[in-house]
């Protein structure tokens, strides 16, 4: 394997994701990741000068809405996914600016 | 001698969009709901929901751009900035790094200084957040998504201000801009439209830049004005004291005059963007931006030009009415009514004004209609009511948008012109007056207009006050 991952690294991507990774995990971690970028070196092998650069991996674009009203109150509904409810509002843990 | 310092600024400008949805999902973007009323799975982040992009964000994003004179990106998509907090159900603002819809235009600005152009770096199109409201009693936080999903544009200047005075010149500009086109009513105090000021100090000739931090938290233009002095009294002394400005984003507090760094825990700003696969890439035709270009309304400068020649009214009349979207229009829809122009610029510089002062509103909440304003003008021409029954009037229309000729007629406000009928109170004022009378025949003349006010009180106002003036002096 070609790429290989520094501790500080993976563990500077588990903060960014809000995951704690135990010694093992962090091991696999690093093996996963190198392999990744060792793909993408190799599609980097290629040469794609003069090939614009893909935006979505669908050939479609401009989908739309109209400027219209089309949703009611379903507060109640999607309130039932809250770990926490309290005045018609999530409740989360005090956050502190 | 002392060091000569220089203040460079830039601005970040967010403006909410004035479109009756959100930018990704048919949710109303109504002002004041009770809290999450105005919410779905697409704008609370539910797993599986699908964002469709509101073809009117794309339109305004344009008819903005274009009058900033930018370049329109005819291609161009959305971007995830991935960050955790409450504010964001899905863990990931949509907004536009790569590709934004504008770039590389600029205003010019007018300080006493002369003229200016402010470059404006790029326009992009993004989704607002949810708001979190502090829990006292259960020391919690409380979120209410309903403006979680409202659409925004975030407009990024270069850093070209060098003072305060530039930055409002330039903030009123582009709020005039936007109102102009309908594209918000951009509101500071109330959030639809807000400055965030990056701000850093240098030598004067220095050739870099300094360290700039940020300032947030910024809701008037006063507030902006005094904290761009604070933060530059802040860099300069430390760096007269030898020591670094830091990077960093800071909290303005306009009570205590003074910037606090804002806590940031796990900020590592390191927002990882990448594309956002649920969103396809937006492409602009020619003639889409030919038509979006066809639709542009006319703008401040166009329409001073044009009250110039259309209209008889003075520079400076014409800059106040012009110098706000909601009084230009009372100005012309009154004008197209009564095609007195001139009347309708002095009820509007006037009373108007006056009115508004004296309630600290801006014009922005003028709710009277023109059919009104233009009824009164009428009726004082014609002469059936008199100009202080007319002020009376007009503060009825401005308070409650009432029907003048209905006002008039049901509370008798018409003019009074009957000469027996005037004569007769006339003859009692000048009995019950004899010292002023005396004062008159005297040669002070400065007395005619005591009687004359003597008169129109016991008229209740409502006498033809030349008819009086004329009686007054026939008897005296």
């Amino acid at each position: 394997m070609a790429n290989l991952i520094s501790d500080e690294t993976i563990e500077y991507v588990g903060i960014l994701a809000k995951l704690e990774l135990s010694e093992e995990e962090k091991e696999q971690a690093k093996q996963d990741i190198g392999r990744m970028l060792d793909y993408v070196d190799k599609l980097n092998e290629l040469d794609t000068s003069g090939v614009e650069p893909m935006s979505h991996i669908f050939p479609v674009h401009n989908v739309f809405r109209d400027d219209v009203v089309t949703n009611g109150d379903d507060r109640d509904n999607l309130l039932k996914n809250a770990p926490k409810v309290k005045d018609g509002s999530w409740q989360v843990p005090k956050t502190v600016e | 001698m002392s060091k000569q310092y220089e203040t460079v600024i830039g601005l970040e400008v967010h403006v909410e969009l004035a479109t009756k949805t959100k930018i990704f999902c048919g949710c109303s973007t109504a002002f004041g709901g009770a809290p999450n009323t105005h919410t779905c799975p697409v704008c609370t982040g539910m797993p599986g929901s699908l964002p469709v992009l509101n073809k009117q964000v794309v339109e305004y994003a344009m008819a903005v751009g274009l009058a900033t004179n930018c370049e329109i990106n005819q291609f161009c998509k959305f971007d995830r900035k991935n960050y955790f907090y409450p504010d964001n159900p899905q863990n990931y603002q949509i907004s536009q790094l790569y590709l934004p819809i504008c770039h590389d235009g600029g205003i010019e600005i007018e300080t006493a200084a002369g003229k200016k152009v402010i470059g404006i770096h790029e326009i992009h199109m993004e989704e607002d957040a949810g708001k979190l409201i502090h829990d006292e009693w259960d020391d919690c936080t409380l979120v209410d998504y309903n403006r979680s999903g409202v659409p925004l544009i975030e407009i990024v200047s270069e850093p070209d201000m060098r003072s305060a005075e530039e930055v409002i010149a330039y903030l009123d500009k582009l709020r005039l801009i936007v109102q102009y086109l309908g594209a918000s009513d951009c509101k500071l105090q109330e959030g639809s439209m807000r400055a965030d000021v990056n701000l850093s100090v240098r030598e004067v000739g220095a050739e870099k830049f300094g360290t700039r931090t940020e300032m947030k938290n910024l809701n008037s233009f006063k507030a902006i004005a005094r904290a761009i002095e604070g933060e530059r009294a802040r860099q300069i002394e430390l760096l007269e004291e030898g020591r670094a400005v830091v990077q960093e984003t800071r909290r303005w507090d306009d009570n205590k005059e003074y910037s606090y760094p804002m806590r940031s825990k796990e900020d590592a700003h390191d927002y990882r963007y990448f594309p956002d696969p649920d969103l396809v890439p937006v492409v602009i035709s020619d003639e889409w931006l030919q038509a979006v270009k066809d639709r542009q309304p006319e703008l401040r400068t166009e329409k001073l030009e044009r009250y110039r020649k259309e209209f008889d009214i003075p520079q400076y009349d014409a800059e106040i009415l012009t110098g706000a979207k909601k009084m230009a229009d009372l100005f012309e829809e009154t004008t197209a009514l009564c095609g007195k122009p001139k009347k309708v610029s002095n009820w509007l510089m006037g009373e108007t004004l006056r009115l508004l002062k004296e309630e600290g509103a801006e014009p922005d909440a003028l709710a009277f209609s023109p059919e009104h304003l233009a009824k009164l003008i009428e009726l004082t021409d014609a002469g059936t009511i008199n100009q202080t029954v007319a002020k009376e009037v007009f503060e009825k229309i401005f308070r409650e948008d009432i029907d003048p000729e209905r006002y008039v007629e049901e509370h008798g406000l018409r003019m009074v012109s009957d000469e027996g009928l005037l004569r007769a109170v006339v003859e009692q004022v000048i009995a019950a007056n004899p010292q002023s009378v005396a004062d008159y025949r005297g040669g002070k003349d400065r007395v005619l207009g005591f009687l004359v006010g003597q008169t129109m009180k016991q008229m209740k106002g409502k006498a033809n006050p030349g008819a009086v003036n004329q009686l007054l002096r026939e008897l005296l």
